[in-house]
């Protein structure tokens, strides 16, 4: 708790050197940003909904980086599962409500588990590591975002290249006519307790671990280590999938080719600052998400406030690497 | 021809580079930040001083910096690779777009900047050091002998500090140098190859130069050859659009991506990776 406190403190302190650095005024800076992202109800909501991709995004890269595989895909897999959603909504729209709603979910988490299981095997079968073939396959992704939107699934009805608009009905239902809050908020916090429990509790994501940690010792165990890892992978890729399904099914509600805002990206600081722990993810994202819903107001009048957000995640993982160097040097000496 | 080498010269200056880097055991994923701000700085100086060739200097003295920066982060303090690489591209991201925002207002402005004189049939001063560099490089890793120590630092780098070389300071000099080829290849393709900057420029060609390392199978000339052929990928849009032949933008766009994809799939585990890449020399302290 008090290395979460630690934390938080050092990451604020972060955000005042940064914005002080970009010659913007600190006082007035610092009181949008607080504004925005905690200022009433309407700044609440900002911060709860952009927490949430972050969230799934950040338990996406715990998993896999846990087992070692380094999934850099997010942004691919994000837009994948998307497209999967977006391909069920398109050819199922008889379909009633609800049904679209949980399917749309169900289709966004198996396109990026697809697509990002695809990477393992890459790695496994025919030893592409998976750092550099997500990477390739994000900018794959992003031009078969485009393709879609102005082809297969375009909404021919519609002045610009975007999907139909997903039925009133099937969106995740919002708490509040005068907030963006939607159920999918819920969800992410339910699946991070899903994915805390799976990782320390149970055999499968001990084997997770471990093939992550001591891949000796899990060969020596007979452990599977590729279906390990390509289980990984797919779980990782099937929660920047879901991340894609809340977005596109609770904000969006339609799909053009600027569906990806670089969430993937974004998720990577947050799972490294959260430890690459469930929980410590849970925070990381509620910081980052106030952090962007701030760096959004500032943008209104500070051209490029929102970008201030990158600045900030690179030099605090930096950051984070300077501190945990300490830490596992001390341990070598205690011993 | 030298189209061809001016598309590619990016790509192949970078991962000339990221071999020598490689080839010491050091994975450089910040290699696409080195290279925006490289690409940044550049554009910035000649901007302001009308004068690409400076802005070529310091793009890629920004990528020095950036590399020294980086070094002290993977070596002194033994961090992994791909987390600080991943942060240097966060950064570079960050700080280049809100600075060009800052600067030029909203983004997307089409803003043009004196570029690099050309000799004769578009060849300029980059391409030739390119050239130049392929030969010398080459001769630097195979030949020298520190080019002995360096792969043998990639390959065993315990064998390196028992006889009385020092691993890290080696690691350095390979990554100053390829950190020095992907400024260089940034500011290039701002002042040789667009003549102007936009956001996030680089557009994963740092990513494509690193599969190009294997593609090249840790040779500095193979890597040249293959980042070629990832040029001749780019140009192969232009082409087709000239002889009216109509394919979907898209179809094109992907296609450097998929083309380092599927070469990796099929030259994978046959290239013979240094056995240490990405694993940073921890030593015992007392």
């Amino acid at each position: 708790m008090t290395k979460a406190v630690a934390t938080a403190f050092a990451l604020s302190i972060l955000v005042v050197l940064v914005v002080a650095a970009f010659g913007l005024p600190v006082g007035p800076s610092l009181e949008t940003i607080v504004k925005g992202a905690f200022g009433g109800e309407i700044g609440w909501s900002r911060t709860l909904v952009n927490m949430t991709p972050l969230l799934l995004m950040g338990l996406a890269m715990t998993v896999a980086w846990k087992a070692g595989m380094y999934n850099i895909g997010g942004e691919g897999q994000y837009i994948v599962g998307g497209l999967f959603g977006a391909t069920l909504v398109h050819v199922g729209k008889a379909l009633p409500s609800p049904a679209l709603l949980v399917g749309g979910l169900l289709a966004t988490a198996i396109g990026g588990a697809l697509f990002a299981a695809f990477a393992a095997w890459l790695d496994v079968k025919r030893g592409v590591q998976v750092v550099i073939s997500t990477i390739l396959l994000n900018f794959v992704a992003i031009q078969l975002l485009a393709w879609a939107v102005n082809g297969p699934l375009r909404d021919p009805s519609g002045m610009a290249p975007q999907t139909v608009s997903v039925p009133e009905g099937a969106m995740l239902p919002r708490f509040s006519v005068r907030t963006d809050v939607h159920l999918g908020v819920v969800l992410a916090l339910l699946v991070a307790v899903v994915i805390a429990i799976y990782m320390r509790s149970t055999v499968s994501g001990f084997q997770l671990r471990l093939a992550g940690s001591n891949p000796r010792a899990a060969r020596a165990a007979r452990m599977n280590l590729p279906a390990i890892r390509i289980k990984a992978m797919a779980l990782s890729g099937a929660l920047c999938g879901l991340a894609g399904g809340v977005q596109y099914l609770g904000i969006s509600g339609v799909m053009d080719s600027g569906f990806n805002q670089q969430w993937g990206f974004l998720g990577i600081p947050v799972a490294l600052l959260g430890g690459l722990d469930p929980i410590g993810v849970l925070g990381s994202s509620f910081f980052f998400g106030a952090l962007m819903a701030g760096t959004q107001s500032l943008s209104r009048t500070v051209q490029g406030g929102d970008l201030l957000i990158f600045v900030i995640q690179g030099i605090a993982v930096l950051g984070f690497v300077v501190a945990q160097s300490r830490r596992s040097r001390k341990v070598v000496n205690d011993v | 021809m030298f189209d061809l080498l001016r598309f590619a010269a990016p790509i192949a200056l970078a991962s000339l580079g990221e071999t020598v880097g490689q080839k010491s055991g050091v994975l450089n994923i910040g290699i696409e930040g080195t290279m925006l701000f490289g690409a940044f700085v550049a554009m910035m100086v000649t901007r302001s001083t009308g004068n690409p060739w400076l802005g070529l200097v310091c793009g890629m003295l920004a990528g020095i910096i950036v590399g020294l920066v980086q070094s002290l982060f993977l070596l002194e303090l033994a961090a992994d690779q791909v987390v600080v690489g991943t942060a240097i591209n966060l950064a570079a991201m960050g700080i280049t777009g809100a600075l060009f925002r800052q600067t030029f207002g909203a983004s997307g402005q089409l803003l043009s900047i004196a570029s690099l004189p050309r000799f004769a049939a578009g060849m300029d001063a980059v391409i030739l050091f390119m050239i130049l560099s392929v030969f010398v490089l080459s001769w630097l890793v195979f030949r020298s002998k520190w080019g002995l120590a360096l792969r043998a630092c990639g390959e065993y780098p315990a064998a390196v500090e028992a006889s009385g070389f020092r691993v890290n300071s080696i690691r350095r000099t390979a990554m100053l140098i390829g950190a020095a080829y992907a400024g260089l290849a940034g500011a290039y393709l701002s002042v040789g190859v667009t003549a102007s900057f936009q956001e996030n420029m680089t557009s994963g060609r740092g990513f494509i130069a690193i599969a190009m390392v294997t593609f090249g199978r840790f040779k500095p000339a193979w890597a040249f050859v293959a980042s070629l052929v990832i040029g001749f990928a780019e140009i192969l849009q232009f082409q087709l659009q000239a002889r009216g032949i109509q394919a979907p933008p898209q179809v094109m766009l992907a296609l450097p991506y998929l083309l380092a994809l599927v070469v990796l799939v099929f030259v994978g585990q046959g290239a013979k990776s240094p056995q240490a890449l990405g694993v940073p020399l921890r030593k015992e302290r007392g």
